[in-house]
């Protein structure tokens, strides 16, 4: 049993965010915001082709615009930075200005720095390059893919499996065999992908949102060939990120480069369509589902493959099917997940990478097999619940699904369901409900964490993130909680390379890792303390017994009634502080030295050997289908969801509420068109990239359902960045077939699908 | 965006905001430049490298203008008026509601702020093709060719399109405007003019970077919509993938004059669906002297788009707007007056 931390009464209260008085008024930073003297303007020139080569440039109408200074190409500047390396599943990576190879549509080929922005932006449309081009592959079954099996290529790989599940499927009674679909989708956050860099001597400052300034300082340490001492990536706020953050992208080096030959900062915005191809996206994936049961809705057999795109040289996927073999007990199950190579850039995290989409394929599967049961679906996972997880057999830590299906369905008025289809409507819209569930493992990596006392309180130093989902403020009130403070007597240090390590803010792990490392490092500031006033030759708490001091309301508190504000002790102690490495069940003794290293060390989920840990919800939404035109509106939906302990109930709302639109603009609006002809993005800008706004979601109805996990960390926090987007999709395709009798297994769902 | 002569034109600007021209405002009209009034499209492409223009001329109104929307025969609207202001105009809303509903659905709040109606009616097209240079696009780039054909095609037009070009117009308000027979008045070097609004745009043709009949210089100072007490029974009905913010599928723009259920005139826009705004005359011919009941909106639905050309990714089109226009007929019909 890992040892507990208490809340001293902080932790879990109603909070608003530190810098949320600035972000509404506009004065808070951003790294492009910080003001530079002296700094030049780059725009990158992208690829017109995706697949080919460079011939050779025609530079001069470019440098001729007034104000140019540079134009980096591979012809000048190839040496000067190593291409990114290979992200997660290994495989190699694109490359840029590395050579003359075009790998994909919208490649950074060639870098203009100018006086000013306007200047390099002119220039960049005036340059130009002849190509060798190639007819490029877009995706699935477009000629020339390569399509590679994982686990028949990949030692690393494993495809979780149990039993005979085809020969259980054949067997089976009553049976599903279906094939889904999800589109490209970009991440799109408002602050667009900036970088600026500055030279002192042979030290780099990168200004840069980044979800993991210690992997990006080491990554463009590697690429420029210099020691990872001398980076510093400064990130103090991210404005939206959604995974598009956390790894480094290739435009960052290339800036790098652009200062060292100018000798000047240099600061790169790219515009909103460069955005599309020069950082990640979530690919498309194509999935199969098959699923057996018994008439008593029992599961015989689970069978789950997975297609995704990723880039020629790439083999980066999501493998869903990791979390799908566990979610529902079943004696056989078989998965399989293969990628199939294209002309593209490398895909990459996008908020809940893997059970977005592959919990589209699980949970419209489960609602069509509660169809051919004729049984509610509700009751189809009631019956499959488990305790255990089916591949290996272990317990999962916690896990209050039905809990979140009954707090969910009660509050929505699930139990007046009439189950046939096309039961309801008004006028001439047509109503369905539907219901899913959301599952995300709950991860979680080492983080270091320096905690001192000052005059007003504690100042905390953490290399976290504050990417928009209040970690300032839980990271302030852990503190806080922990040292008998309120959270506004903290200041906190974050989004800086140079502060102690913590990990990736992605995969939901970044609120467990950060607070249980400050937590730990406060009950060590709380123990120097004791022993400090306790050794005191005079002072209030001298002789006492250090363990039976107290900090609590901004006072120290000893035996007999003996108290003083710790101000007061402040002033004898001076700035004591404490420096902790949290290493959390699953990781490695080094973790906190990878992590130094730029190597994050995330486990939880399914991969750890001895349990099973995910936090769990349900989704009820109901949609309005037009009988005429097939335009499909979600007028209310309600998710209940159980995460472990809550830290700050504001934000947790806002975070899964925020899933929960997320999830709606997945299913009906989100997709990246691609012209099959060239792997070219066609509707790279806001205006036609879809996201759900206001009039899309009008009434959108968060629970938390309490849950206590004393295992799954010593604050018994599971992660819930991205639980509230799991699920959303197959609720409301469920509810599209509830209200049409139309089972729409391709994402998004639009009116032409309805008619 | 290349380097431009900027220059505001202070006496036109008060003309388009009064709507009175005076002699010294004519002398501003600059047949080699491009106008700049909301700059919701303009800047859009001028960042994009899609339009160069040399010269920009400032026409918009200053702080203290009021642009005017007055009674005046029918209902005459400033072409400086922005979207936002026109929409919320007591007496569109009254007796053109399909005017007000057009512009209350396009756009969003921030746009309808800053656009004008006359910059609205030459907005130009979405197409994809015609807004990245690395595309042929004979709208862009006369005889380049149209990457569009074959291409991603699901905003793209089905009605007016030719072998060069099969981009849509995008706008609604124009819609509105075609539907109800408006007018519109201009002021070129050479006097001003006054003509019907479907007379405006040029369908692509041979001729795709042709898009309307303004002449150069010209400058679109005002809309004139008819005395017609029946349009009180007309309304925009806007098919899209997101309830707001959301350029058209498709959209209908009707009006009827309904006695006794018998239609005695009816005036149909199509929107989303078309390369130019869209009157669909056909459509109207079947109505007239009829029942108004669902099988006739049918037929005549059916009308509208008998000569729509489609591709792969638009091929539902026809359908949708069909339905969009049968659906818009019936509501329109059921109005209370």
């Amino acid at each position: 049993m890992p040892d507990a931390i208490t809340p001293g009464g902080v932790i879990g209260r109603d909070t608003a965010r530190q810098e949320a008085r600035a972000k509404v008024t506009g004065a808070a930073q951003y790294p492009s915001d910080i003001p530079l003297p002296g700094v030049a303007h780059a725009f990158l020139v992208t690829s017109g082709i995706s697949r080919g080569r460079i011939l050779r440039w025609h530079l001069e109408a470019g440098r001729a615009v007034p104000g140019v200074l540079d134009i980096l190409t591979h012809e000048n500047a190839a040496q000067d930075s190593a291409p990114i390396p290979p992200t997660k599943g290994g495989g190699g990576s694109t490359t840029t200005l590395q050579s003359d190879h075009v790998w994909h549509d919208g490649q950074i080929i060639a870098v203009v720095i100018a006086e000013s922005f306007e200047a390099a932006r002119e220039a960049a449309h005036k340059v130009r390059a002849d190509y060798a081009e190639e007819v490029p592959a877009a995706s699935f079954d477009s000629p020339g893919v390569e399509i590679q099996v994982l686990e028949e290529t990949l030692e690393a790989h494993e495809d979780p499996k149990v039993g005979d599940a085809a020969a259980a499927f054949a067997a089976g009674t009553v049976t599903v065999d279906a094939t889904y679909g999800t589109p490209i989708q970009h991440h799109n956050p408002i602050e667009l992908f900036t970088t600026t860099c500055f030279w002192e001597g042979d030290r780099l400052t990168i200004l840069e949102p980044s979800q993991f300034v210690q992997g990006l300082a080491s990554t463009v340490a590697k690429q420029i060939g210099t020691s990872p001492d001398k980076v510093r990536v400064i990130s103090p706020l991210v404005g939206g990120a959604f995974g598009s953050k956390g790894g480094a992208t290739a435009r960052t080096s290339w800036v790098a480069v652009a200062a060292r030959r100018l000798g000047r900062p240099v600061k790169l915005v790219a515009n909103r369509s460069q955005g599309f191809t020069i950082a990640t996206y979530r690919a498309e994936t194509r999935q199969r589902v098959r699923l057996a049961a018994g008439h008593d809705g029992r599961l015989q057999a689970l069978l789950h493959e997975g297609w995704e795109v990723s880039s020629r040289p790439s083999n980066y996927n999501v493998q869903g099917t990791e979390t799908t073999a566990r979610i529902y007990a079943c004696p056989n199950v078989w998965t399989r997940v293969s990628v199939v190579h294209a002309d593209r850039n490398t895909p990459g995290f996008m908020r809940a990478p893997p059970d977005l989409p592959y919990g589209f394929g699980l949970e419209s599967a489960m609602d069509e097999l509660a169809v051919a049961l004729d049984m509610d679906p509700v009751e189809l996972r009631r019956i499959n619940d488990a305790r255990n997880e089916p591949i290996k057999g272990l317990p999962y830590t916690s896990r209050s699904l039905l809990e979140c299906f009954d707090a969910a369905g009660s509050a929505f008025g699930w139990s007046r369901r009439e189950r046939r289809p096309g039961s309801m409507r008004e006028g001439d819209w047509r109503i369905g409900w539907g219901c899913a569930a959301s599952y995300y493992p709950a991860k979680i990596s080492a983080a270091c964490a320096r905690v001192t006392l000052t005059s007003g309180g504690a100042r905390l130093d953490i290399a976290a993130h504050e990417i928009g989902t209040g970690a300032w403020t839980v990271l302030a009130m852990t503190a806080a909680d922990q040292l008998g403070l309120e959270p506004e007597q903290v200041e906190v240090h974050l989004g800086d390379s140079t502060l102690p390590a913590a990990g990736l803010a992605a995969g939901s792990s970044h609120t467990a890792s950060i607070c249980n490392a400050v937590a730990l490092a406060c009950r060590e500031l709380r123990d120097r303390l004791a022993l400090a006033v306790a050794t005191e030759n005079a002072g209030p708490f001298a002789g006492q017994e250090p363990a039976a001091l107290r900090l609590e309301g901004g006072t120290l508190r000893g035996a007999g009634g003996v108290a003083e504000p710790l101000s007061a002790t402040f002033a004898r102690t001076g700035p004591l502080d404490a420096y902790a490495e949290y290493i959390p069940h699953g990781n490695p003794p080094d973790a906190p030295d990878k992590l130094r290293q730029g190597t994050p060390m995330t486990t939880g989920g399914a991969q750890l050997p001895d349990r099973i840990q995910y936090g769990f919800g349900a989704q009820f939404v109901e949609v309005r289908v037009h009988a005429r035109t097939g335009e499909v509106r979600v007028p209310r939906i309600t998710g209940a969801f159980a995460a472990g302990r809550i830290m700050n109930p504001r934000t947790a709302h806002s975070q899964l509420m925020g899933g929960m639109i997320w999830g709606i603009g997945s299913a009906l609006l989100e997709a990246t068109e691609i012209d099959r002809r060239n792997a070219h993005y066609v509707n790279d800008n806001l205006s036609e990239y879809l996201i759900a706004v206001n009039a899309d979601v009008p009434a959108v109805e968060v629970i938390i359902v309490p849950e206590e996990d004393r295992l799954v960390n010593p604050l018994g926090i599971k992660g819930i960045g991205e639980l509230g987007c799991v699920g959303t999709n197959a609720a409301i395709a469920n509810a599209v077939f509830h209200a049409t009798g139309r089972r729409l297994r391709e994402l998004p769902i639009r009116p032409e699908h309805l008619l | 965006m290349r380097p431009f002569a900027y220059e505001r034109a202070a006496e036109l600007a008060a003309a388009l905001a009064t709507g009175t021209v005076s002699p010294a405002a004519l002398q501003q009209l600059r047949p080699d430049a491009q106008y700049l009034a909301g700059g919701t499209t303009l800047l859009d492409l001028m960042k994009i490298d899609v339009m160069r223009p040399d010269r920009v001329l400032d026409i918009r109104p200053g702080p203290a203008a009021q642009p005017v929307i007055r009674a005046e025969g029918g209902l005459w609207l400033s072409a400086v008026a922005s979207m936002a202001q026109a929409a919320e105009h007591p007496a569109l809303r009254r007796d053109y509601p399909v005017v007000a509903e057009s512009l209350q659905q396009a756009a969003s709040a921030q746009l309808r702020n800053m656009a004008t109606l006359g910059g609205n009616v030459l907005q130009r097209t979405r197409c994809p093709y015609f807004r990245d240079t690395a595309f042929p696009c004979n709208k862009r780039e006369p005889g380049s060719g149209c990457a569009a054909i074959g291409g991603v095609t699901r905003l793209l037009a089905v009605l007016g399109v030719s072998e060069h070009c099969i981009a849509s117009y995008p706008g609604d308000f124009a819609q509105a405007l075609i539907a109800l027979d408006a007018e519109v008045e201009t002021l070129a070097p050479d006097g001003s003019r006054r003509f019907p609004f479907a007379d405006l745009h040029r369908p692509p043709g041979g001729t795709p970077h042709v898009e309307t009949t303004l002449q150069p210089g010209e400058l679109i100072t005002g809309f004139r919509l008819p005395s017609l007490p029946w349009a009180r029974r007309s309304l925009y009905l806007k098919v899209r993938d997101r309830e707001s913010y959301a350029f058209a599928l498709a959209s209908a723009a009707v009006a009827l004059d309904l006695r006794d259920g018998v239609v005695h005139a009816a005036r149909i826009g199509l929107g989303g669906v078309a390369a130019v705004p869209w009157r669909a005359h056909e459509a109207e011919s079947v109505l007239q002297g009829q029942k108004l009941t669902e099988t006739r909106a049918v037929q005549a639905a059916e009308a509208a788009f008998a000569g729509a050309v489609t591709q792969e990714d638009n091929a539902f089109k026809p359908e949708l707007g069909r339905r969009t226009l049968v659906r818009a007929l019936l509501q329109a019909a059921a109005m209370e007056i």
